[in-house]
């Protein structure tokens, strides 16, 4: 099985892992670098869970940006079938060329009288229709085929149906799909696959057996600065903590939905472009929108404002 | 374990022994994932136990809750491991006592029935206070006595006492005896201090079993617990079980919720459906290569609910609402209400409230008085009789006990005209319905079906059928 591996250099050890999505601008747990780590060397599939916004498909861009593969990104939806997601016959190609060559017709089996002579010919040029030429490839058979390996994304598994999700365990498990007119094709370098989902329903366990299962929750305060320091990098350093500090605080609110750290990184951005060096209540009133998405849970957070606010300034160590 | 496939590396002992810490905490660990686990942690190795453990919980723990319970079992299992001084050191721990055996027995060579140089090792090292020897003596007579197979909590004693033999007991207190006898002041004295010593140890192996106990079979007794639970009647329940009883109910009803939440649709072989087949076919100009066929939408069930709420059925009111809020949850098409002496539409505060509030709210609200049966159901045919049609299934729970008032058969009569079905889940057993105050038989005749429903078994089961009927 070694031999088919890449020779991802960077993949050498865990902290390479680490110090290589940290280059890509993806800062990562302790926890995601083993993952992909391990995904590379075990050769298995990685099934990454948890609340919307914690990075989960921005790690396989990082990975792909990093190890300078391919991304190849497959969105899933409900009625997702093979035919949008493996491979499909171009159809009008086949058409047209049957069409061209029915003029043609008469010159490869015209001097034959004898039936049998002409069948045996036409079928040299039947499977012509059914070759690679006229196969259209989706994400699933791109990832397999792309010469020197690619990162795959099957971004929210959750929401395809069940079928699909079967569908998908051949592809999982042994880096091969069958297509019954060409037969097996064999990945010349497995992909990295990550498969994300927002639980929206159970996965099967057949699905989950064959991945390496990975939960990123929100990230601690000391984490979470980092990742926005790198993602918003014109941030002073002292609104940093006070950021962050204060989004941490809402999390810990009774909330529909708490912000995330993409809404953190957002809402770092506004922050910057208001010019703003610690946080003042009024102005976090006005961009608490960018933070909370239900106007339930602004209302709620919009009565602790200034408490909120007061907190995050200390734990910062800006006098009040 | 000895299915595992010829050339993939075997998970080497103490991982073999996690698994099984890790299957009696609740993890399905299955032989694919042994493999896998064992080829991980041979990239990564055992040296960083957070490494290892990241490592493994990305394998083993496919859940939030998985990664909870796996959580638990690691740290208990690599913690022992650490304080018994782990496999290796408990073979050499052992090799470095043999030889130290010899030399102590020389001046006790007169050999007074001490018999067994198990008994005679275990008073040595009960007398020298060797805790370190002694906590290794243990575990390698605990694996001996195959402690990883303990199951239920009654079978501590037996797995202590099988420990205790084979490090030796039996024959040390034979010796004792054997001390006692001799009359000899400093025998005497000798057999009095390991007496003391020997309390110590058996309190030792009985803690050391306990935790065995939590290790290897926590999930088992759970499982043990759940399964009398469901069958245990719903009014006799104890206060301590309702916490996980009310796990059971959000189980059950999610388990339903995903097999029906969906609508499905069933082929209908033979009847083409000529317009999809055209559109599929356009890319042939219309030659219909891929025929499609007529499909049957299967319809979500809509189902109203009805739950007495009443003093007489009070024990078992809260299940009856817990499970209707599962429900609720689960199907999207579906309108509750709760009676006693009138009745209220409570689909709500069922979806709005959390599961506790919402159940204390109704009680509060309409709970705990003499149920009028009669009124309740006139009530429904004033307010709600107009949303049923004959798609509905309706769903009364109660023991049918009007307290004497009118029962008004002929509301349920009308009722049972215009829905699809009514259903009656009665929580009395079979031999009470007709006696005293109850209606059961007059009602009976309007209902498709009337059942005794008092476990979560039955109950599960009825919901089962109604959603598979509806289906």
């Amino acid at each position: 099985m070694n031999d088919a591996l890449p020779a991802h250099a960077p993949l050498e050890s865990i902290e390479a892992v680490d110090q290589g999505l940290g280059a890509a601008g993806y800062i990562a747990s302790r926890q995601i670098s083993t993952a992909i780590y391990l995904a590379h060397h075990l050769q298995k599939p990685i099934l990454v869970e948890g609340p919307a916004g914690v990075g989960k498909t921005e790690l396989a861009k990082s990975v792909a940006t990093w190890m300078k593969l391919p991304l190849i990104r497959m969105q899933c939806y409900e009625g997702l079938d093979e035919s949008k997601a493996l491979y499909e016959w171009k159809y009008g190609k086949q058409l047209l060329y049957t069409q061209i060559l029915k003029d043609k017709i008469n010159s490869v089996i015209g001097d034959n009288d004898n039936l049998a002579v002409a069948l045996a010919k036409l079928h040299d040029f039947g499977d012509i229709f059914f070759s690679h030429q006229f196969l259209e490839p989706r994400p699933l058979l791109r990832a397999l085929e792309t010469p020197g390996g690619a990162v795959l994304l099957i971004d929210e598994i959750d929401k395809s149906d069940q079928e699909f999700e079967a569908f998908l365990l051949e592809i999982l498990s042994d880096y091969q799909v069958t297509i019954p007119e060409l037969g097996t094709i064999h990945a010349g370098t497995p992909p990295i696959v990550l498969l994300t989902s927002n639980s929206t329903r159970d996965l099967g366990d057949a699905l989950k057996r064959r991945c390496l299962h990975l939960h990123i929750g929100f990230p601690d305060e000391k984490l979470e600065q980092r990742i926005i320091a790198s993602r918003v990098p014109g941030i002073d350093g002292r609104l940093l903590k006070q950021l962050v500090s204060f989004v941490q605080q809402l999390r810990a609110l009774d909330l529909k939905k708490v912000p995330s750290v993409s809404e953190t990184i957002d809402w770092a951005r506004v922050m910057v472009l208001l010019h703003a060096s610690v946080l003042e209540i009024d102005m976090v009133r006005d961009t608490l929108n960018v933070l909370l998405k239900f106007e339930a849970d602004i209302e709620v957070a919009g009565k602790q404002i200034a408490g909120l606010t007061h907190k995050a300034r200390q734990d910062a160590g800006v006098p009040a | 374990m000895s299915g595992f496939i010829a050339g993939a590396p075997s998970p080497s002992e103490p991982l073999r022994r996690f698994f099984q810490v890790a299957r009696g905490a609740g993890l399905r660990v299955s032989a694919a994932e042994g493999i896998d686990a064992a080829r991980a942690v041979d990239l990564v190795g055992f040296e960083d136990r957070t490494v290892l453990k990241d490592t493994l919980a990305l394998i083993l723990a496919k859940t939030p809750e998985e990664k909870n319970l796996y959580n638990e079992a690691f740290e208990l299992y690599f913690k022992r491991d650490a304080f018994a001084g782990g496999d290796g050191t408990g073979e050499t721990e052992d090799e470095e006592h043999t030889p130290g055996q010899s030399p102590a027995r020389g001046p006790q060579a007169g050999g007074d029935g001490m018999g067994g140089s198990g008994g005679q090792g275990l008073g040595q090292l009960l007398e020298s206070d060797d805790r370190a020897a002694l906590a290794a003596e243990m575990e390698k007579a605990a694996r001996e006595a195959g402690v990883e197979n303990i199951r239920y909590f009654t079978q501590k004693n037996l797995y202590a006492r099988r420990i205790l033999d084979r490090m030796g007991l039996r024959a040390l207190e034979r010796g004792m005896e054997a001390m006692r006898q001799t009359g000899e002041q400093e025998s005497l004295s000798r057999a009095q201090a390991l007496e003391s010593k020997v309390e110590q140890l058996r309190d030792a192996v009985r803690d050391f079993v306990e935790r065995s106990l939590l290790l290897y079979a926590r999930g088992e007794t759970e499982k043990f617990r759940e399964e009398l639970l469901k069958s245990a009647r719903l009014s006799n329940l104890e206060r301590r079980d309702m916490d996980r009883m009310r796990v059971l109910v959000r189980q059950m009803a999610k388990k339903l919720a995903a097999r029906y939440a969906k609508t499905r649709r069933r082929r209908l072989r033979g009847q083409l459906d000529t317009r999809r087949t055209l559109r599929r076919n356009m890319g042939w100009g219309g030659i219909p290569f891929i025929t499609v066929w007529k499909q049957k939408r299967i319809e979500k069930p809509r189902v109203m609910v009805l739950c007495d709420v009443s003093g007489s059925v009070a024990a078992m009111s809260g299940f009856l609402l817990m499970f209707l809020y599962a429900l609720n949850e689960a199907l999207s098409d579906i309108r509750s209400f709760a009676f006693a002496g009138s009745l209220i539409e409570v689909s709500d505060i069922l979806e709005k409230e959390p599961v506790e509030q919402a159940i204390s709210k109704i009680m509060q609200t309409i709970g705990y008085g003499s149920s009028n049966y009669g009124n309740s159901f006139s009530d429904f045919e004033d307010g709600w009789m107009r949303f049923v049609n004959n798609k509905t299934t309706v769903i009364i729970l109660g023991d049918g006990r009007g307290n004497r008032t009118d029962p008004r058969t002929d509301v349920i009569g009308r009722l049972s005209q215009r829905c699809k079905r009514i259903i009656w889940l009665n929580p009395e057993y079979r031999s009470a319905w007709g006696t005293g105050d109850s209606d059961m038989y007059r009602y009976a005749p309007f209902c498709n079906l009337v059942t005794v429903c008092n476990t979560l078994r039955q109950l599960e089961r009825v919901i089962t059928d109604i959603l598979e009927d509806a289906a």
